[in-house]
């Protein structure tokens, strides 16, 4: 395949015998194909077939200030309040922090995702509000945010004001 | 007994397929080929189930390190040096022809602006190797905002992503989304890894 036919054909020509030499014009590909391939083997190291998945967030817009605050607050018994503590620690609560019970989770299967697939069943329209604390990290931020995509919850917020309630009782779980 | 005569076969292989697929291969990789960024720094991001795609085109990201430093980039040579230029303008500080275009090359950097001549004076592998003491975010001394707003003009079409290194404290996270949203950016992406779905 990769030579060419040189040679002639018969054809004795009388006299004398002038016979050039015939050089095979078959060429080594070997060097070619190392090459080649190479090559491919560099660009597929190199390449980026997958582009990063993302998470879109959506913050709730911060009313210019002189503006007529809009009552942003929803019933409590439909709300939900996740509290990120420190070493992947779940603190949660519904209804009004002053009155509720809190309580400890973490972020296993067994854990954040049980109460909040209950809660979710239980509960109307439920609200989420992760609240991380300043001594949790960001890994824990988006597994919370990640649960709510799990589980379906429409309906959450980050927010980081806490009230004086939750802050005393999470220091005494 | 008749002997019998085991045909003596050449062993000498036809290349040329071999070498018609390797360079279709190679064309195939040559074009489809999208060279990886180089970071600053690696950061590992968190893992989520969202299978949103980054675009490929008008990022604006912000990187931010296990130890808290944020790195500040955008994408496209033109908008980076029309971004330098207006934060030129602004700091009152000239810059050099090598210096934009330096800064044109430079895909997420970490420096203060007051420092960020010296580090493009740098020669470019010594530029890779310094740590970057990133950018300040302090609300006294906010120049994540102020990267983030010009950044915004040189590119009105810019998006915002933000790769955290999962194990980054939540404070600095903290501070930067407030950054944003002091901007009116209410809207931005979180670059995490894919995760399998779990069953519920």
């Amino acid at each position: 395949m990769a030579e060419l036919d040189t040679s002639k054909g018969g054809g004795h020509k009388k006299g004398k015998k002038k016979r050039s030499k015939k050089a095979s014009t078959r060429v080594d590909l070997t060097p070619m194909v190392d090459l080649a391939f190479l090559l491919v083997t560099f660009f597929m190291m190199t390449t980026t077939f997958s582009k990063p998945q993302t998470m879109e967030i959506n913050m709730p817009v911060k009313p210019p200030p002189g503006s007529e605050q809009k009552d942003q607050s929803t019933k409590a018994s439909q709300t939900m309040t996740i509290i990120l503590g420190a070493n992947d620690k779940v603190f949660w609560f519904k209804g009004t922090p002053d009155t509720a019970n809190f309580s400890t989770t973490d972020y296993s299967p067994n854990g954040l995702r049980r109460i909040l697939i209950d809660i979710n069943k239980s509960t109307k329209d439920l609200t989420c509000i992760i609240k991380p604390t300043d001594k949790c990290n960001y890994r824990n931020v988006v597994d919370a945010l990640d649960e709510m995509s799990i589980i379906g919850i429409k309906r959450y917020a980050l927010v980081s004001d806490f009230a004086e309630d939750e802050t005393n009782k999470i220091k005494n779980l | 007994m008749p002997k019998v005569k085991v045909a003596r076969k050449s062993t000498n292989i036809d290349m040329t397929a071999m070498c018609d697929v390797a360079f279709l291969l190679l064309t195939f990789f040559m074009l489809t080929t999208k060279f990886k960024a180089d970071e600053p720094v690696t950061v590992t991001t968190p893992k989520s189930i969202s299978e949103i795609k980054l675009p490929d085109n008008d990022i604006m990201s912000i990187t931010i390190t296990k130890d808290g430093r944020v790195y500040y980039g955008v994408d496209g040579k033109f908008n980076r040096e029309k971004l330098l230029q207006k934060i030129s303008t602004k700091y009152n500080i000239p810059f050099t022809q090598e210096e934009a275009y330096a800064f044109s090359l430079t895909t997420a950097f970490g420096v203060p602006i007051p420092k960020l001549k010296s580090f493009l004076d740098l020669p470019p592998d010594q530029r890779k190797d310094i740590q970057q003491p990133g950018i300040p975010i302090d609300t006294s001394n906010n120049e994540l905002g102020v990267w983030i707003l010009n950044g915004r003009l040189a590119n009105p079409n810019y998006r915002i992503a933000i790769r955290g290194d999962g194990d980054c404290p939540y404070p600095v996270i903290k501070k930067v989304i407030a950054t944003l949203q002091s901007w009116h950016v209410n809207k931005f992406n979180l670059i995490t890894n894919l995760e399998v779905r779990p069953k519920i």
